[in-house]
């Protein structure tokens, strides 16, 4: 699916730029979207250098393993083919728990250590498992209880009430979220019977 | 309540960076050299990524700069004002999946014509909060440890968003009224 957004993107693309008659705009806008790319990655260094740092400290300490064990059952419920006591779990949950603290710039690094772990159960490493996808699933939802970013843009202009936004926000995320969970068990089983076939 | 909650938010980093290490030290962990040691995976994970980004950076931006977007807008009008949807905010729905950057900019010109306590304003942030930037998401995550199929992530990261963006839209008239 991804494929076929990129090529319908890029093509789209190229052919407005040919029926406007401007293909100069479409060279520019490639460049300038290969240095945002770029410009993202780098940024990305410096909070992955930081977060997988403290996050080395959490595991040596055994807190990852506790907090696995703590929220075991919604683990349980999320992700029922990872083992127990596999790494995977305590980056897992540390990152949902950075998310729905509005903790953007840590929840990446937990996430990204988490699809590591998951990857080094995947038999084959080239497609995503049902896990990885439940982790998508639950990082493209955003679940989150306080909406950082968009308070302080807010208060930024000037609003009465920042934080009038936190009650509704809750709501909608809650839908997105649990849609997202049904969509990905619904996939899930379709993918299985696929392949039992 | 939201004082309350806002107040967690600015001490939770804090709190956890104290908190670690502190825990770590008690079970003798050498804080310091375990702190180096995980860092040092922060550049390559990173630099790994770069291809990935470039790659949907540069579709994003083609997409965009020509207009594509623009005229795909255009052709969905119409079913959105059928069902009423406001339509000012529909390139919001639209570039939330595709672009944060893109996205946020869009959401401060309606805070800047409207104000942010409008009944677009308020919408535009309750969707700017429930919804993702999908597709960065999938090309960062599966790009760190190069899956290429990625199954049925996007579907179910697109029809989240687009569930995000209808309940915004539900629950911002029903508590704020039109």
């Amino acid at each position: 699916m991804v494929n076929y957004i990129w090529l319908f993107m890029i093509l789209s693309g190229v052919i407005a730029g040919i029926v406007q008659g401007e293909m100069n705009v479409v060279t520019q806008a490639a460049l300038k979207g290969a240095k945002e790319g770029v410009a993202v990655c780098i940024g990305l260094i410096s909070v992955l250098v930081f977060w997988l740092g403290m996050m080395r400290i959490a595991q040596d300490a055994g807190l990852l393993k506790k907090l696995a064990s703590v929220l075991h059952p919604v683990a349980r419920f999320l992700f029922p083919n990872i083992p127990r006591d596999h790494p995977a779990m305590g980056y897992i949950l540390s990152n949902m728990s950075a998310n729905l603290f509005g903790l953007g710039n840590a929840a990446t690094p937990m996430g990204l250590k988490a699809m590591e772990e998951l990857q080094k159960l995947n038999p084959d490493k080239k497609t995503a498992t049902p896990a990885m996808c439940t982790l998508l699933a639950l990082n493209t939802s955003s679940l989150t209880l306080i909406p950082t970013t968009i308070i302080g843009i807010r208060m930024e202009y000037g609003s009465v009430n920042p934080t009038e936004i936190i009650g509704t926000t809750i709501f909608a995320t809650c839908c997105s979220t649990v849609m997202a969970i049904l969509l990905d068990r619904w996939f899930r089983r379709r993918e299985a019977s696929k392949k039992r076939i | 309540m939201y004082d309350a909650v806002l107040f967690l938010s600015k001490v939770m980093i804090p709190a956890v960076l104290a908190f670690i290490p502190l825990y770590a030290a008690f079970r003798n962990v050498p804080v310091y050299e375990s702190f180096i040691e995980g860092a040092k995976e922060g550049f390559p994970t990173a630099i790994q990524i770069i291809p990935h980004l470039v790659g949907m950076m540069v579709a994003v931006s083609i997409f965009r700069e020509t207009g594509a977007l623009d005229f795909y807008l255009g052709l969905c009008r119409p079913l959105f004002s059928w069902i009423h949807f406001p339509e000012e905010i529909l390139p919001l729905a639209l570039l939330r999946p595709i672009t944060g950057t893109g996205a946020l900019a869009f959401a401060e010109s309606i805070f800047h014509t409207e104000g942010p306590d409008s009944f677009l304003g308020r919408m535009a942030s309750t969707m700017q909060g429930s919804t993702d930037t999908t597709l960065y998401v999938l090309t960062v995550y599966f790009g760190a440890v190069g899956v290429r199929r990625s199954l049925y992530a996007a579907k179910v990261g697109l029809l989240a968003d687009l569930t995000g963006v209808l309940a915004s839209w539900f629950i911002v008239c029903w508590v704020f009224g039109i």
